[in-house]
């Protein structure tokens, strides 16, 4: 276990670097000149000129990989060209709001998406597996951002119920616990609907087994079969799409957070494309992409701790 | 033939059908079916909720909605197929020749894909909008690119599993140029499951143009994106709520369809399906991850 893990690891950082060059390149690359952009239109050449042996954009360009990747394992971004603060601080503040969303959208969603799953997996082509498959569908199908806005309509504007929009002063409270149902709704949606479609075809698959059969050919009650027996080995492939879906979501919760205007990493990106803020991007989305590469690594060992024989594949 | 005879028997790929009929028919007879231009505008009717003389409404510049939709299907089946077809082809340059050749090509070309797929798919093309700046090209630039990795993967996995075969060693043998053998022996051989990811893809393709004009980074107006027009009609979202309701069912169908008619084609070409006894379905994929 140790030396498959100490492998996947060693595998990770090759990616680890591609994607900081990648999103190292993402000023370089782009049309315009970030020390015009940081000067504003009305600079002198000289004030450009002073900026830009500043920010080192004179420099070979190997040289500014280099110092762009030793000041990220630092956690040091620079400063916002937008805020003036210190990218890393205003990415600290909204970050465990994203993380927030995240995490209360995959854990609804692998309940109910799993729960979906299982209940179609086990009666299959009856009239709730299609019914439930067909909602799955539509879930996978429609867009974030409408069903958000959807939700908003019906549960903020005609009914009441709950606040459009905002985060609440603390997720542990009536408050924060409200305005957090719409968000997490909306980003999990399509990936319960995911779920339940892999919950469904795994079930399917693992109770036409031999040894389902021989449990049933034991006496064991149905229950037992499907939750003792079928569910556990039917959750291995899920277990990787969790995994993967909650880099998805990281993702996703761009979008939502701008349905929302909740005060997470997404808003900073959104923010930071509009403005041309190159250094709160570059943060963003390499700590996003760094989430995405640590997370689906952790997803590997831990499948391979489920089922042993990926370890030896 | 016979894919096609299974495919219009397939249940879930016929009601695909039909909505893309639908989505399809907007595109192609917008003229004649649209009541208006995308941009005519008559502020003597802003807002108007939907009635029988304006069946979706009107918006804040008192554009008919229907008309703006009818036209939207044209930029978003072109967003789709642009961006699914820059996917499928470099994507699939790169995965037959990684699968081909293997060795050190084979590491660096899947090492680049890896990173790629290191990226939430919206999020990279976000990153790609923000090099390139927004606009419906450039969006659909941005969606191509995030596909290259997924169909370069499927792609070379398909092809590992077919170069070893007798047939191309017989080419080998008898003397014929690589190209000629990726072209004319391997590529129709592992065709089938990239019509299947193109066809899931091109519903993808239009969510994430969607998102990228949702916020703002996609067509611009007036043009009639989906995605914008949703985005546009958020902050009404209270009073006037045809606005922004509207646009979103039209990409509701056309994703919808496009994943139905994946399935479909995945189990038409599947014969698994075709011998999989009733009640055993077939292995179910994510259409389209959000």
């Amino acid at each position: 276990m140790f030396e498959y893990a100490m492998r996947k690891i060693v595998n990770a950082i090759p990616i680890l670097i591609g994607v900081s060059i990648l999103v190292f390149l993402l000023v370089h690359l782009t049309p315009g000149d970030p020390a015009r952009i940081l000067a504003g239109p009305e600079a002198y050449e000289e004030d450009i000129a002073a900026i830009r042996e500043r920010l080192g954009l004179n420099d070979p360009i190997h040289v500014q990989y280099w110092r762009f990747i030793s000041s990220a394992v630092r956690l040091d971004f620079g400063r916002s060209f937008r805020t003036q603060r210190p990218v890393t601080q205003d990415i600290l503040m909204r970050f465990p709001n994203t993380l927030q969303l995240a995490m209360v959208a995959i854990t609804w969603s692998v309940i109910f998406g799993v729960g979906i799953g299982v209940y179609a997996g086990v009666r299959p082509n009856s009239i709730g597996d299609s019914l439930s498959m067909g909602a799955a569908l539509v879930g996978v199908s429609a867009p974030s951002f409408w069903k958000g806005l959807l939700l908003m309509l019906i549960f903020a504007y005609l009914l009441g119920w709950l606040p459009a929009s905002g985060m609440g002063e603390s997720f542990f409270s009536a408050d924060g616990l409200k305005r957090m149902i719409m968000p997490a709704i909306t980003l999990g949606t399509g990936t319960a609907a995911v779920m339940a479609r892999m919950t469904r075809s795994s079930m399917l698959e693992v109770l036409n087994q031999d040894y389902i059969r021989t449990a049933r050919s034991k006496g064991l009650s149905e229950r037992n079969v499907v939750y003792r027996h079928a569910l556990r080995n039917a959750l291995i492939p899920v277990v990787t799409l969790i995994g993967l879906q909650l880099g998805v979501l990281m993702g996703g919760a761009v979008i939502t957070e701008q349905v929302f205007a909740w005060p997470g990493v997404g808003t900073l990106v959104i923010n930071g494309i509009n403005a041309r803020d190159y250094p709160m991007v570059q943060a963003c989305i390499l700590l996003i992409a760094t989430i995405f590469v640590v997370v689906n690594l952790l997803v590997d060992l831990t499948y391979s701790l489920i089922d042993p024989r990926i370890r030896y594949n | 033939m016979n894919v096609l005879i299974r495919l219009t028997r397939h249940r879930s790929a016929r009601v695909g059908l039909v909505c893309l009929a639908l989505i399809f028919g907007m595109a192609a007879f917008a003229p004649w079916l649209a009541p208006e231009g995308y941009d005519d505008q008559d502020l003597m009717i802003r807002l108007q909720p939907p009635s029988s003389e304006h069946p979706l409404g009107t918006d804040q510049l008192g554009r008919q909605l229907t008309s703006r939709i009818i036209w939207g299907a044209r930029i978003s089946l072109q967003i789709a197929f642009l961006a699914t077809g820059i996917g499928l082809v470099i994507g699939s340059a790169l995965g037959l020749t990684a699968g081909f050749y293997g060795g050190k090509l084979d590491r660096f070309i899947m090492g680049l894909m890896d990173v790629l797929l290191a990226f939430p798919g919206i999020l990279l093309a976000l990153a790609v909008v923000a090099v390139l700046g927004p606009g419906l090209y450039n969006v659909m630039i941005a969606v191509g690119i995030s596909g290259i990795p997924r169909f370069a993967r499927l792609v070379r996995g398909s092809t590992l599993s077919v170069r070893e075969k007798e047939y191309i060693e017989a080419q080998h043998a008898l003397g014929a140029r690589d190209l000629g053998i990726l072209i004319k022996h391997i590529l129709p051989n592992i065709i089938g499951p990239i019509i299947v990811l193109a066809t899931l893809r091109v519903g993808t393709s239009i969510m994430q143009a969607a998102g990228v004009s949702f916020l703002g980074l996609g067509a611009q107006p007036p043009l009639p994106d989906w995605g914008g027009m949703v985005s546009q009609g958020r902050h009404l979202l209270r009073s006037e709520w045809w606005v922004g309701i509207f646009p979103g069912v039209a990409i509701l169908i056309c994703v919808f369809g496009f994943n139905l008619l994946g399935d479909g084609v995945r189990d038409a070409l599947d014969p698994r399906v075709r011998i999989a006894k009733k009640g055993q379905g077939p292995k179910e994929e994510a259409a389209t991850p959000s």
